[in-house]
């Protein structure tokens, strides 16, 4: 798997990835000790269940000056909490819906669903996500300029 | 102000060879809070271990970051060591700067800039971290296997020896599974029922054991050392209690074209049967989408003949709920469907059968009494040609990517078992590749290539046809550099096996993990190989990975060492990240016990002071640690934001979050 390198060199986007613990967290665990590759500015925080993830983190996120967020959890109908999955996709269908409705580009935010198993998919999902990022420059919607000022 | 150690660990080479750890600990040495911060070879070993405990110690640290490997991998480890030394183990936070940072970037700067943020990241969130306390719950002292093949009747025998109640649980009318149905079994070609029925016979004299033929798990309820399971005890229309295995009813029965599932569908059973002659229990049961009487109303032969009143069209399906304190999965597998290769002519041809079906042919319980005979024209095939890996290794989307791993292995023995009992019959394996790794394996194939002249062909077969019956197996010679025509009188494919299709129901029950091919996945591939995700779920069998006899035997009583640890507690030591409710902002709404999955969250009536010598009395929430699974559904879910999870409270993710965008 390639790194994502785009026309404009200068621009690297802050990404913040929330991973479930069972399986998400894990599927990177595998991306990493199959050494398959995805850029640096992917940071990863972990949950217990993407269920965890509150509405306020996302915005808080962006207000902080991230460039993009995503959600991975386990596949519907796999979640180790039998039903949170299903939570979060709700939840996160109705946040994204909104921030497209401030400005916020949708595709700035993702939820996908990657196994324990699947790191391949991990790494892939996470170079397509910077890559969308990339292209869509740097967040400056909601930022609070006093974070980026301070940088 | 917390005072926080930062442990940061080369892992050999595995991270310094992409992070300057040394540069890490020195530049997290500025950071606010940080009054230690060290680098070392391996964090995780003894040494390491000490160096963590004496740095406790010495300056006094209240909590530690340690930047090493993945949590999944060894925050259990370090929050031993932080307790030896006086800590509570819930002020480490570890910065995975392993599998997230040095094993996928190659940038050394990049690398090094990354873990830096990890580590700040983690010592936002350990800044916020407050002491836990694990609860304490009760362990109930019996275990459920699900399956009753090898893995589950090993598990349960070993379970039941150490003097532990064991429910064995099998969808199928006897016990038995898939070595029931073999012929021999290799490397030692000893009969499969020689070995198995004796062990079967033990399950059912067990005190300990209790086996429910013919039903299934319906739901599952509870947490490790408390499930709760609804059984359901399929209606066989005998009465098991009364029905001594005579089978005259299978005599007697007047509707007998039955597909025998047991024999792979090569013949025919009545409506009312008993699977095979060993079957433990010994019971008879009637399929009621063949059974006249139950069709039609006429008949009701075999309640005439039965001598002991056994039969009983009427019964119905039951349930019955039990307690366990462990489950053991053992599903199995089955042969795939070969829907997808017509190309080797399996739907068309009689004679193009598969190596189970093989087997049943062989064997001398089976529908030719064990003389090998061709099922289009029962007459005996002189030359036989086996094609591997129909299915397996497939990354065309056909079949399976995966190897099946006994196949090479079953093949040769088929190969042997033939040339031994008709030395003039021609034998023919097209091959990939022939993996026979395992004690006493390789000798064993070579031993069929070499003393039992079996013709290896290494190359893949395109089509098979058949051209006036003879069956023309049309594929290629890579080491001659040939396309080659075998004209054969049986064609046995060596087809790939997968789980059970019903385990996708189990593993969803049991909340376990369960991989892109449908086989349930282990706590840790290499350190917890039996241990399901799912606290108190183990796997045995073929249902975490394709594996022959004596694999499956291992694993079933390294499941069975680990229930057995399990159940001689009588506490275990629950979560301690529980959601943690605040009382004075709840508003008693209802929301958060509507998302709870584990039914944790109750409402209770509580008296509050007002001030001024007032009170009230408010519906409020309450969670019962015990049962609370930790997942932060209902955190969320809150709308006055009074409900938090323990551990991963939603300021110290709003700290990580915070930490991470300010690089």
């Amino acid at each position: 798997m390639q790194d994502v390198t785009t026309g404009n060199k200068e621009f690297k986007p802050n990404i913040v990835a929330f991973c479930c613990n069972w399986c998400s967290y894990a599927g990177a665990d595998l991306a990493g000790s199959s050494r398959l590759t995805y850029p640096a500015n992917v940071k990863i925080i972990r949950v217990p269940c993407s269920c965890r993830v509150n509405p306020m983190f996302v915005l808080k996120a962006f207000q902080q000056g991230a460039d993009g967020v995503i959600l991975c959890g386990c596949h519907p109908g796999d979640c180790h909490y039998v039903t949170g999955n299903y939570y979060t996709r709700r939840r996160m269908a109705l946040l994204f819906s909104f921030l497209n409705y401030m400005g916020i580009e949708k595709e700035r935010t993702r939820v996908e669903w990657v196994s324990a198993a699947e790191g391949a998919k991990f790494s892939a999902v996470m170079n397509d996500f910077v890559k969308t990022v990339t292209e869509l420059g740097e967040n400056k919607r909601l930022t609070d300029l006093r974070v980026k000022e301070g940088k | 102000m917390q005072r926080i150690g930062v442990f940061i660990c080369w892992c050999g080479s595995n991270i310094a060879a992409t992070v300057d750890v040394k540069k890490v600990a020195e530049t997290i040495k500025a950071e606010p809070g940080v009054v230690y911060s060290e680098n070392y070879q391996y964090m995780c070993s003894e040494n390491g271990q000490q160096l963590i405990k004496n740095a406790i110690k010495e300056h006094n640290l209240t909590a530690i970051v340690v930047g090493a490997c993945s949590p999944r991998m060894h925050e259990a480890t370090f929050r031993k060591a932080a307790e030896a030394a006086g800590l509570n183990p819930y002020m480490v936070e570890i910065a995975n700067i392993r599998e997230h940072c040095s094993w996928i970037h190659k940038d050394m700067d990049e690398a090094t800039e990354k873990a830096v943020v990890l580590v700040r990241t983690a010592i936002a969130k350990v800044k916020l971290n407050a002491p836990l306390m694990s609860g304490e719950s009760p362990v109930v002292k019996r275990a459920l296997v699900i399956g009753g093949g090898i893995a589950g009747i090993q598990a349960a025998l070993d379970i039941a020896d150490a003097g532990f109640e064991v429910d064995i649980v099998e969808k199928n009318a006897t016990i038995g599974g898939r070595m029931a149905q073999l012929d021999k079994t290799f490397p030692t070609l000893d009969c499969s029922a020689c070995i198995l029925t004796p062990k079967m016979v033990d399950c059912a004299q067990h005190e300990k054991i209790d086996i429910l033929s013919y039903s299934e798990v319906e739901e599952v309820k509870g947490f490790v050392g408390n499930f709760n399971v609804k059984i359901r005890r399929k209606a066989r229309y005998v009465d098991e209690t009364k029905c001594t295995g005579c089978k005259i009813c299978m005599e007697k029965c007047p509707s007998k074209k039955g597909l025998n599932d047991f024999n792979m569908g090569l013949n025919t059973r009545p409506a009312i049967y008993i699977p095979f002659a060993q079957a433990i229990p010994n019971v008879a049961v009637i399929d009621p989408e063949q059974c006249i009487k139950m069709k039609t109303g006429k008949c009701g032969i075999c309640q005439k003949f039965c001598g002991v009143g056994a039969i009983d069209y009427t019964q119905k399906d039951e349930f019955i709920d039990r307690q366990y304190g462990a489950i053991v999965v053992a599903t199995g597998f089955k042969p795939i469907a070969l829907d997808n290769f017509n190309e080797y002519g399996y739907a068309d041809n009689k004679d193009v059968i598969t190596s189970l079906e093989l087997e049943r042919l062989m064997n001398a319980a089976g529908p030719s009494d064990g003389v090998l005979v061709r099922p289009s024209d029962g007459k005996h095939p002189k030359v036989i040609t086996f094609i591997q890996c129909v299915g397996s290794r497939d990354t065309s989307g056909c079949g399976k990517p995966y190897c099946s791993k006994i196949c090479c292995m079953y093949t040769a023995k088929h190969a042997m078992l033939i040339r031994e009992k008709y030395p003039d019959t021609e034998v023919h394996v097209f091959y990939i590749d022939v993996r026979t790794p395992g004690k006493n394996y390789d000798e064993f194939y070579r031993r069929a290539a070499e003393q039992y002249g079996v013709d290896y062909i290494k190359g893949m077969v395109g089509k098979v046809y058949n051209v006036n019956g003879k069956l023309m197996v049309q594929g290629s010679n890579l080491i001659d550099n040939e396309q080659i025509t075998i004209e054969s009188d049986l064609v046995v494919l060596a087809t790939a096996i997968e789980p059970e299709p019903s385990v996708r129901k189990i593993a969803t029950l049991l909340t376990a993990s369960i991989d892109t091919n449908n086989f349930l996945t282990e706590s840790h591939a290499k350190l917890r190989p039996v241990e399901s995700p799912t606290a108190g779920v183990y796997l045995a069998g073929v249902c975490q990975g394709p594996k022959d006899i004596p694999e499956t035997v291992s694993q079933a009583s390294a499941c069975a060492a680990k229930v057995i640890g399990l159940l001689v507690k009588d506490k275990l030591k629950t979560n301690a990240c529980v959601a943690t409710p605040d009382e004075m902002m709840c508003n008693g709404c209802s929301q958060c016990a509507n998302v709870c999955a584990y039914g944790a969250i109750t409402y209770v009536e509580k008296e509050f002071r007002l001030g001024g010598g007032k009170t009230e009395v408010r519906r409020v929430v309450s969670v019962n640690p015990a049962v609370c699974q930790g997942c932060g559904a209902c955190t969320v879910t809150c709308p006055s934001g009074a409900m938090d999870l323990k551990g991963f409270s939603s300021k110290q993710i709003m700290s990580e979050v915070e930490a991470i965008c300010k690089m």
